[in-house]
């Protein structure tokens, strides 16, 4: 069987995603038997002219110009997989996006120099389609392995959980956030990831985005009630993953 | 007979974090142009903190960077803790610095491996080598996957941990439920770290070979570092300034601003830092020419062997540099985890703030020192960020490399390809990480 040429693409992002592939150790060479990275800036000065099966693409639309550069990516390859948080929600870059002073508390007085101009954070499916989505922040490398495997193998849905966090939680024997008087998104967070953030001691932070017809409202209650937390903050806790999926967006 | 017209154009440079150009014309052996470009989008995260409480604000800004998110984690911990009149306890301090080390070599291991070994090897990528040079990539990734191991073993995972957090952890390392679990899982760290040491002693020798490629080229500048009454700045200290003469002098990390010196140019929105001259360097070689003397035996003796003394001003060497530096990471963790044996590891819990006010805190991330600040209100929520990174504080001195290596190189009578590839090796040389760039530059000399 021909290797499935793999490309890697990079947006507004920390290339975090990027580098999880580095961290397979040894078996990534078992990876290589399987695909073939044919573009990956990061990691390559090779360029391809060829067709690309699998397009792997991190980081948020955030400027006009650099539509043609997705649009072009998408051109060149039979499958788009948004590739991390910020690809597939705007993941973290969407914190600013309900503010609209940002550029003037970063830049100041040059903040209206053109190409500084950068927009609210988007998905990448605001520009173009897109058929994967491998969410997370960082994404989980071995949901990535998954993906690359169905890929591979051709099977045509590529499975991600619908369920919460919560439900990890309850699978791995964590004790729950709110009863070490904590806080957490879990309950409507989409699971996938296997729940490392609360098993660490750290509340869920919804990096994979919600759950199907997820409650926000009362998310914010129990925040409250719950979690202790402080009315607007309890009103503002979602933006700092979500910000794009909220009702408010 | 020296080189007479040269045009290079790299869009998008390969093999460095984030985006950069490169555009040099040469007519009649003048140099026209040369600029070092940077069009990464602009993400605005000291905007993100406004508003955010303190307990979340390392969470937002280790999202600044994939590969330094451990050191954006420290540096922005400190800097809250300042802020908030929280000091950590000494299993916390020692935590953190076997966290920070385990940075330092993962990056440095990507790093020269798979970012500058292809240029010295003559390919254009790490993949080529998997068939003719098997046994050094399973190296190399065996030795990043030690790397990913010791910090994750520590922090919960490298890219953005989760287990650091403002006043201390929120869990024991590894995720052991009892201290003692706890000191099993470090002492199997600690055999893994000196099960490395053939590895590094291969790599040794891999570099030794090819060390000749590495460009004799050098030019005097100023290097900035932290400097540590404890050990090889890295976790902490204060703001050491390496100049060329070999004087050095020291600043409170408070006092970062007088250091970086952020400034716009007239031609540009460029933001560049500068001190004593007109730009300096910051990395392993600025922290190898300040703390040269604290690194480990076994570091120091490599260092010798290959060719790197202090003090050092071939910006190329950086790359060495980092690797000595590796070597002394696996050492001194071995140091700090019997020391963390001795104490005895305890369950503790975080410290919590005793005021709210503004902080400074400052590290080393595997390209250089960064500094965070932020205030906060008397509720926790953040009302101001700082966040000055390595890698712009390096691009002025890009810059200033890239105006006298092009004259070095048409005098050396290289030909476009070789030029572009030197100017290509410059770059990578100092591992930028442009992504990190919170701050947007544009450098424009010549036009």
């Amino acid at each position: 069987m021909a290797k499935v040429k793999c490309a890697w693409f990079d947006f507004a992002s920390c290339e975090g995603c990027q580098i999880e592939v580095t961290n397979f150790g040894e078996p990534f060479v078992q990876l290589l038997e399987n695909i073939e990275p044919v573009e990956f800036r990061e990691a390559m000065s090779e360029k391809t002219t060829e067709p690309i099966d699998v397009a792997f693409i991190e980081g948020s639309f955030t400027r006009e110009v650099d539509r043609r550069r997705l649009e072009d990516i998408r051109r060149r390859a039979a499958v788009v997989v948004a590739y991390g948080a910020c690809a597939a929600s705007g993941g973290i870059n969407a914190l600013k996006n309900h503010q609209d002073d940002y550029a003037q508390e970063v830049y100041g007085a040059d903040k209206d120099r053109p190409h500084l101009n950068s927009q609210k954070a988007m998905p990448i499916s605001a520009a173009i389609k897109v058929d994967y989505e491998i969410r997370g922040c960082p994404v989980d490398k071995d949901e990535f392995i998954r993906v690359v495997t169905q890929l591979v193998k051709g099977t045509e849905k590529v499975y991600v959980p619908s369920y919460s966090v919560c439900m990890e939680c309850k699978r791995n024997g964590t004790v729950c956030r709110y009863d070490e008087g904590d806080y957490c998104l879990g309950p409507i967070a989409r699971a996938g990831c296997g729940a490392p953030c609360p098993a660490a001691g750290i509340p869920c932070e919804a990096c994979r985005g919600f759950v199907d017809d997820a409650n926000q409202e009362a998310m914010e209650k129990v925040l409250i009630e719950n979690g202790k937390l402080p009315e607007q903050w309890a009103k503002t806790k979602s933006r700092m993953f979500t910000a794009n999926l909220r009702g408010d967006a | 007979m020296a080189t007479k017209n040269a045009t290079i154009n790299v869009n998008h440079l390969t093999r460095v974090e984030g985006h950069g150009n490169i555009v040099v014309n040469v007519k009649e052996g003048t140099v026209e142009k040369c600029e070092w470009q940077v069009p990464e989008a602009p993400r605005f995260f000291e905007a993100m903190v406004r508003g955010r409480h303190y307990s979340e604000v390392a969470r937002i800004t280790s999202r600044i960077c994939g590969i330094c998110s451990v050191g954006h984690t420290l540096a922005s911990l400190k800097a809250s803790e300042a802020a908030l009149g929280i000091k950590v306890s000494e299993q916390t301090d020692l935590l953190r610095r076997i966290l920070k080390h385990a940075e330092n070599f993962d990056s440095h291991v990507l790093h020269v491996y798979f970012l500058v070994a292809p240029d010295l090897l003559g390919v254009p990528s790490v993949f080529p080598l998997v068939p003719t040079h098997g046994d050094v990539v399973k190296r190399a990734l065996r030795m990043k996957r030690l790397g990913h191991e010791w910090g994750s073993l520590i922090g919960g995972r490298t890219t953005h941990p989760t287990r650091a957090i403002v006043g201390g952890f929120a869990s024991l390392p590894g995720g052991a439920r009892t201290p003692r679990q706890a000191e099993a899982k470090l002492v199997e760290l600690k055999e893994k770290l000196l099960g490395c040491v053939p590895d590094a002693v291969e790599t040794y020798k891999t570099l030794l070979s090819l060390a000749g490629g590495i460009p004799a080229f050098t030019r005097e500048t100023e290097y900035i570092a932290l400097v540590d009454d404890v050990e090889y700045g890295l976790y902490d200290g204060k703001v050491g300034c390496f100049m060329p003469d070999g004087s050095q002098e020291i600043f409170d990390v408070e006092d970062y601003r007088s250091v970086t010196n952020e400034f716009v140019v007239d031609q540009s929105t460029a933001k560049f830092a500068k001190h004593n001259l007109p730009s300096y360097m910051t990395g392993a070689l600025a922290r190898f020419n300040n703390n040269h003397e604290r690194l480990h035996p076994e570091a120091k003796k490599l260092a010798v062997g290959l060719g790197l003394t202090a003090p050092c001003f071939n910006p190329f060497m950086n790359s060495i540099a980092q690797f000595v530096e590796c070597v002394h990471n696996v050492y001194t963790t071995v140091g700090l985890i019997d020391k963390l044996l001795e104490i005895g590891l305890k369950d503790e819990r975080p410290v919590e703030p005793t005021k709210f006010g503004r902080g400074v805190g400052a590290a080393e991330v595997p390209r250089g020192i960064l500094f965070h600040e932020y205030a906060y209100d008397e509720n926790g929520f953040c009302t101001m960020g700082n966040c000055i990174i390595p890698t712009n504080q390096n691009h002025a001195n890009i810059q200033g490399d890239f105006d006298e290596l092009v004259p070095w190189l048409i005098e050396a009578d290289k030909n476009e390809k070789e030029m572009e590839l030197g100017l290509e090796m410059l770059v990578r040389a100092y591992d930028p990480c442009i992504s990190c760039s919170t701050h947007y530059l544009d450098v424009t000399f010549k036009k």
